[in-house]
């Protein structure tokens, strides 16, 4: 069934990439985009959404931020971290609360792969 | 933004060019954080385009001690100069960041120059490999070279540049182990290459996000 997927990156072409990307991938699919964490957080709140890609290196809170802030209000939802600056760190941080660490740029395998598992997830969780 | 061609770029132009900036910054901090061997934290790195005489004014105006840059020359579809600079004060804690900071001063002044080059060359490598395996160009790049003085000698090296040049200039923060470390990073291009750059970009717009050029709306 098709989801809504939350995209947040300060880039308006990071956004029009993962966009494009995802009209492939999964053309029956919504998204909604945010351009920050704040943003992201004040759109989650009322607008519905299952999946998210969070971007790492934003002005304001970075992407690990934003997630421990969107599973707050929303436990359970699949996310993923995208950035170039794979620091051990960084990774094991997205491990650690539970996100997907992707690589930018954003290639349409990973993300595929990433959509995929998080559709088994959300589909688990209905079952 | 002094003096600053904002007709040059569309917004979507630059906010490519800042994202594949950030791509190559981010690469770097992982570089550097294998050679530092702590977590290297970044900003967001900002970009603005300014003429030759405007950069020299904005750092001028930001930066009033003695600066330290390392230099690379890079050719090809697009030509020009890139700098690192930091203030001359934030070198020899770049280099106690690197370290780890429990060397006697005579050692960090004796890695000062080394450290400098090889910082250099991992972040500006990283930021022009970037920008040119993702605009599908390639660039050849000179060794790195360590220059000290002030905005007006790093902007006017030579052979003397054309009246007409255009710094795309880059302001970033980070740092390791506490210690706050910002610099600038700038590329010194002709109108030629600029309009090389330019083209290039919307090439790479359209590969990314499959619509076409964007319209003059979207002109910054």
């Amino acid at each position: 069934m098709p989801y809504t997927l939350l995209i947040v990156d300060d880039s308006k072409l990071a956004r029009m990439a993962a966009t494009k990307a995802l009209k492939i991938l999964r053309p029956d699919w919504t998204r909604v985009e945010a351009t920050n964490a704040d943003e992201a957080v004040s759109l989650a709140k009322d607008t519905a959404f299952d999946v998210a890609l969070l971007d790492f290196n934003m002005p304001g809170r970075d992407g690990l931020q934003l997630a421990a802030d969107l599973l707050a209000i929303r436990p359970s939802t699949p996310l993923a971290i995208v950035s170039a600056n794979n620091q051990a760190e960084i990774v094991a941080r997205a491990k650690d609360i539970g996100a997907v660490f992707l690589m930018k740029p954003l290639n349409e395998q990973s993300l595929g792969a990433f959509l995929e598992n998080a559709v088994q997830r959300l589909e688990q969780g209905r079952a | 933004m002094t003096g600053a061609p904002p007709e040059m770029l569309t917004e979507l132009q630059l906010d490519a060019l800042t994202e594949l900036v950030n791509i190559g910054v981010s690469r770097a901090a992982t570089s550097l954080r294998e050679m530092v061997g702590a977590q290297v934290h970044l900003s967001v790195p900002t970009v603005s385009l300014e003429t030759r005489a405007g950069a020299i004014a904005i750092l001028g105006e930001r930066e009033t001690s003695n600066l330290v840059a390392v230099h690379q020359v890079f050719e090809g579809d697009i030509t020009g100069r890139a700098l690192l600079i930091f203030p001359e004060t934030k070198s020899l804690e770049l280099v106690r960041a690197i370290t780890g900071g429990d060397l006697p001063l005579e050692d960090i002044i004796e890695l000062e120059q080394e450290a400098l080059a090889e910082t250099g060359n991992i972040l500006l490598n990283s930021c022009l490999a970037t920008i040119a395996n993702m605009l599908h160009r390639s660039l050849k790049m000179s060794l790195p070279e360590v220059l000290r003085g002030n905005a007006a000698t790093f902007f006017s090296l030579a052979p003397p540049p054309q009246a007409g040049d255009i710094v795309l200039f880059l302001f970033i923060n980070f740092a390791v182990r506490e210690r706050d470390i910002s610099g600038y990073i700038a590329m010194i291009m002709d109108l030629p290459s600029l309009t090389a750059l330019v083209h290039l970009l919307d090439e790479f717009i359209e590969r990314a996000t499959g619509d076409g050029i964007p319209s003059e709306h979207d002109r910054a």
